[in-house]
């Protein structure tokens, strides 16, 4: 990967934030930070393909559509854990996924268009790989403003 | 909540949005709408908060934020809205959770997400949040990413 330089790291702290919905927002950006809209597109593709940027576009709120997420997590036995990872990853509700340092080793966020869907998809999870699916949805919210300062 | 043109917009943009300097122009004309329609349409899903935002998601791996620790702990629960709110805004908590305990194997009630350059970064901050707590938790743990194992976002499923 390309080491980032310090136009970089400043592009990348303002693309966390919100993207203006106009009809040339890189170029606004761009002219925010100093530099070209040639230039942004070309750091923006590089920091992609590079893997530094995960996913650049609208962050969708499925409970603001009527859907909804829960939180969940599975004790996987390390002999097994490639082909649950398969069985669980196939599924498109899961969002994410992490291992974790823990005997509840697995931990993936379920995102759904409706309520129903997540206890579904927990249970088929379930139900093809023989273990618990421990739910955790959200109760209350502290904070949102997820920031990694690059 | 949604209708069938906002499914189709959101769909078109769950991928991401295109790297060309008019991305909005492209995705319209991909959906067969005008330019200023998908800007009204998304304008409202914003205000309505079904769009958060239109951003990057780092990769905090790659940025040197190589510890990643989801401190959990159990605390009291007629102190938890008032304490909660107190860890949340703490600047290096980035997620901040009230969620159900799962007894006996889970007793942890909240979930304060730390990101740091090294363990030992990590461990002060859950130590900083251990003070705050103080006598209203009863046990924690802190459980470290080792691998993201997948990273999407939401799909929608495609509908007939």
């Amino acid at each position: 990967m390309t080491p980032l330089d310090d136009t970089d790291r400043r592009l990348l702290n303002r693309l966390q934030e919100d993207l203006p919905l106009t009809p040339r927002p890189y170029a606004d950006v761009a002219a925010e930070l100093g530099i070209t809209e040639h230039d942004l597109l070309d750091r923006l593709a590089r920091m992609k393909a590079d893997r530094v940027i995960t996913r650049f576009g609208p962050f969708f709120d499925a409970a603001a559509m009527g859907g909804d997420f829960c939180l969940c997590a599975m004790a996987v036995p390390e002999a097994e854990f490639e082909t649950v990872l398969t069985k669980v990853n196939a599924h498109p509700e899961v969002a994410h996924n992490y291992e974790r340092t823990h005997r509840l080793n697995m931990w993936f966020v379920l995102a759904t268009e409706t309520p129903e869907a997540i206890t579904a998809t927990a249970d088929a999870i379930e139900r093809e790989t023989g273990l618990t699916v421990h739910r955790f949805p959200k109760l209350q919210e502290f904070f949102i403003g997820f920031r990694v300062a690059a | 909540m949604i209708d069938a043109t906002d499914r189709r917009i959101i769909e078109a943009l769950q991928g991401g949005l295109p790297l060309v300097p008019a991305p909005y122009a492209q995705v319209a004309d991909d959906l067969g709408i005008e330019e200023a329609v998908l800007l009204d349409r998304l304008a409202a899903l914003k205000t309505r908060g079904v769009i958060r935002r239109i951003a990057a998601a780092p990769n905090h791996y790659r940025l040197g934020m190589t510890s990643n620790g989801m401190t959990v702990w159990d605390v009291q629960d007629d102190l938890i809205g008032e304490l909660g709110a107190h860890i949340g805004a703490l600047p290096f908590v980035t997620h901040c959770y009230e969620r159900p305990r799962a007894l006996p194997d889970w007793p942890y009630n909240l979930f304060a997400m730390v990101h740091g350059n090294s363990p030992d970064e990590v461990e002060r901050k859950r130590g900083q949040i251990a003070a705050i707590l103080g006598s209203a938790c009863r046990g924690s743990d802190i459980l470290y990413s080792t691998r993201i194992l997948k990273k999407t976002g939401l799909r929608l499923k495609a509908k007939g």
